[in-house]
């Protein structure tokens, strides 16, 4: 493996082990007694956390090929409104849209008493709908802008040989374009998924317990600030390295140039 | 680090040359009626008087600066403020941490709740129910040791809290007492109602509200309990009081 | 409800207008500032990438890594309590009082340095698209490497640039929010405490949106204006890659 050779120079080799100096000095000065008592919380906010992250981003994906075809092929009267709502998911803080989903909504429910009465209530009520909603909303709106190009970036001359083929629209697109569009975004896909994962401790503020919650939750409980922070960002960290690996292997899959 | 010695040198001969005043840190959430910004950015209320009027009485300069609830005794303990006046109640847990001056204030707990819906303020009447506390309080201890059949939700400030008691997404708050007459006294606390006190456990809910301070700072606590010392002595915490209160909210 | 609203929204009290506007203003000053800082950093840093020793490469890969890889509001935190206790504790142990680092100093430091692990792959992108002839000319006549930097590579490297370090201001203006989590009254903490005050979460929400996005909007102008004036006198807009 050339990869382990890279490793194996001198000056990473002092550095590796000024690293593991480091982690062993924090094993041992810091903190860590509170983490057995934590670890069932932590799990169930771990797992919040990636649901958030896996759904979010299949409907926001599901949402944005819409938004980007819109934007690159369809009417003005379509085009016109997806770009305003790429523009203006892009152009604010996604904690502002968090906050005027969960408490604008719900500061509005007195005036519509009938509001409790419905069967969609019991999800009202709770905060991770809102939570899921403004996520996927704002992948969605980044994601759109992507495929946008995405859908520009096909060559014509693609679709004309398949509209010489006499192929229909509806097969056009699902054979032709979306696929070589979808392989034109992919690249990117990995990296929104990444900041989409940086974003998700923001519904912390809104009641949802995720990993980000459990570790304010210990610092709260125990006045210990540094080590749940520290561990924080370890675990983002291996989250992140999965999301790219797992990236990197679905590109490997997918044959790297279309015809 | 040379540099980072130099810009030392640099920041304290720009301290020393200007009296170093005392930071007191609020909570930048709103808690009316203690504290809260009035629309042109300033902060109002009776924990803000009250801070003016110990600092006169103990002869410091103090500067008021707003931290997150959630962060403020980190924030004490890293040096960007050197006292908390921030509605802390006095814990054993917090002790271990951080040091507190004498009591200022010392008020009952509540459950609040809609008047349509029957409830008492003890583990059996809140059983099942969504019970609605701000982060980092007493009332969040409390409500995680007693009223484990309930389901607690965690807010990053009490209006917080009692923005979703008016949707309908909580079932109750808990909180402290002035505060929730306060709310309750809004037009939106108008279908709500006080259940009941808790009952009370000093070893969680304190002994009242005090100024947190840095372990070992003896000197500072000493002037602020001279402080605290003096204004309930010469009056003014009672004309103060009178403002916002009908009653004394010292405590016994 | 319209006169309500406006009322709400007036500029002077009781109208909570003048505070969103404070708010903003706080909010652009630490978004420059930690752009700034974030673009300091990032030069120093792309050179650094590009043709520093082994040590200080790998050093450089382990920050933009980590930057990247762990959620802005975590990093805040971390930084926003460590470092300035590690600035104290360091000063005490050398026999100095603590400082007093203000909330807002570090507010634009943390977002600087986060700034920075960004910018330093944008400018190292543009650094890399700049056409190597023209610094290996300069170096042919023996311009000192400071020189060559500051003539030629960075002049060059502008162009390219810009629609990355204009993405880059974005982030800063709209990453300010997480500010209002350590609880700095830049623009999203002062909508929220309105909002606390009147009960009015909508209003002050969506006039706190319509205020981000002015920004984005005419900040998104100016650069495309800046992008047009750094292409002047360059092939054509593609060409540099």
């Amino acid at each position: 493996m050339t990869g382990l050779r890279a490793w194996a120079q001198p000056h990473r080799l002092v550095l590796l082990a000024l690293a593991a100096g480091i982690v062993g000095l924090c094993a041992l000065t810091l903190r860590w007694d509170w983490v057995p008592r934590y670890l069932p919380l932590a799990a169930e906010g771990l797992w919040r956390t990636l649901w958030l992250l896996a759904l979010s981003c299949t409907f926001g994906f599901l949402i944005a090929v819409p938004l980007g075809l819109a934007q690159a092929a369809g009417p003005w009267w379509l085009a016109a409104p997806a770009r305003a709502f790429c523009t203006v998911i892009r152009g604010t803080p996604l904690l502002l849209q968090i906050w005027l989903l969960y408490y604008g909504l719900g500061s509005l429910f007195p005036q519509f008493p009938w509001i409790r009465e419905s069967d969609l209530w019991p999800y009202l009520r709770q905060a991770w709908p809102y939570a899921l909603l403004a996520l996927t909303l704002s992948f969605a709106g980044y994601e759109g802008e992507v495929m946008r190009g995405a859908f520009r970036g096909v060559p014509q001359g693609q679709l004309e040989a398949a509209r010489a083929m006499g192929m229909p629209r509806g097969t056009i697109f699902r054979r032709i374009w979306l696929p070589q569009a979808i392989h034109r975004a992919l690249p990117t896909l990995g990296g929104e998924t990444v900041l989409q994962l940086k974003a998700t401790p923001l519904v912390a503020t809104i009641t949802v317990i995720d990993i980000y919650a459990v570790a304010g939750r210990v610092r709260q409980d125990t006045f210990i600030v540094y080590e749940p922070l520290l561990l924080l960002a370890v675990v983002y960290m291996a989250i992140t390295g999965a999301i790219v690996l797992a990236f990197r292997w679905l590109e490997r899959r997918v044959p790297s140039r279309p015809g | 680090m040379k540099t980072l010695a130099l810009a030392a040198a640099v920041a304290l001969a720009a301290g020393a040359a200007a009296a170093t005043p005392v930071k007191v840190g609020i909570a930048a959430e709103p808690y009316p009626p203690f504290a809260s910004p009035d629309a042109a950015g300033n902060w109002v209320g009776w924990e803000i008087e009250i801070i003016g009027a110990v600092c006169a009485a103990a002869e410091m300069d103090c500067q008021i600066v707003p931290v997150a609830w959630d962060g403020i005794i980190p924030s004490l303990t890293s040096g960007q403020i050197d006292a908390i006046m921030a509605s802390m109640s006095i814990t054993a847990e917090r002790m271990q941490t951080i040091d507190f001056s004498d009591k200022y204030y010392n008020t009952p707990t509540v459950i609040v709740g809609p008047k349509s819906m029957a409830m008492t303020a003890d583990p059996e009447g809140l059983k099942g129910k969504v019970l609605g506390v701000q982060v980092s309080t007493i009332h969040q201890t409390y409500a995680q040791t007693y009223f484990t059949g309930s389901e607690i939700k965690l807010y990053q400030t009490q209006d917080e809290a009692n923005q979703d008691l008016v949707a309908g997404r909580i079932d109750a708050t808990q909180a402290d007492s002035l505060a929730m007459e306060a709310f309750l006294a809004t037009p939106e606390g108008a279908a709500f109602e006080i259940k009941g006190a808790v009952k009370d456990d000093p070893a969680i809910l304190g002994l009242g509200v005090g100024v947190g301070l840095r372990k070992g700072e003896s000197d500072l606590k000493d002037r602020f309990n001279a402080g605290i010392a003096r204004i309930l002595a010469d009056g003014t915490y009672d004309a103060i009081s009178a403002k916002y209160f009908a009653q004394s909210i010292y405590g016994g | 409800m319209v006169e309500q609203t406006l009322a709400l929204l007036a500029l002077e009290p009781p109208g909570w207008g003048g505070n969103l506007l404070r708010g903003l203003w706080a909010s652009l000053v630490i978004a420059g500032g930690a752009f700034g800082i974030g673009l300091v950093i990032g030069t120093f840093g792309a050179f650094g990438k590009l043709y520093g020793g082994p040590v200080a490469r790998d050093l450089l890969a382990v920050y933009t890594t980590v930057v990247r890889a762990v959620p802005e509001l975590v990093l805040i935190l971390i930084l926003y309590f460590a470092v300035t206790d590690a600035v104290n504790q360091l000063l005490v142990s050398f026999g100095y009082q603590r400082i007093q680092i203000s909330g807002f100093a570090a507010g634009i430091a943390v977002l600087g340095v986060v700034q920075g692990a960004y910018a330093t792959e944008v400018i190292r992108g543009a650094i890399l698209a700049v056409p190597p002839g023209q610094i290996e000319a300069a170096r042919a006549y023996g311009m000192p490497p400071g020189m060559t930097a500051r003539r030629v590579t960075l002049p060059l490297a502008l162009s390219s640039a810009i629609p990355g370090l204009a993405n880059l201001w974005l982030i800063a203006t709209k990453d300010t929010a997480l500010l209002a989590i350590v609880g700095f009254a830049e623009l999203t903490l002062t909508t929220r405490q309105a909002a606390g005050a009147t009960r009015a979460y909508f209003t002050f929400f969506l006039a706190a949106g319509a205020l981000y996005l002015l920004v984005t909007l005419v900040s998104g102008w100016g650069f495309r204006l800046l992008e047009r004036r750094a292409r002047r006198g360059l092939p054509s807009a593609g060409g540099a890659r």
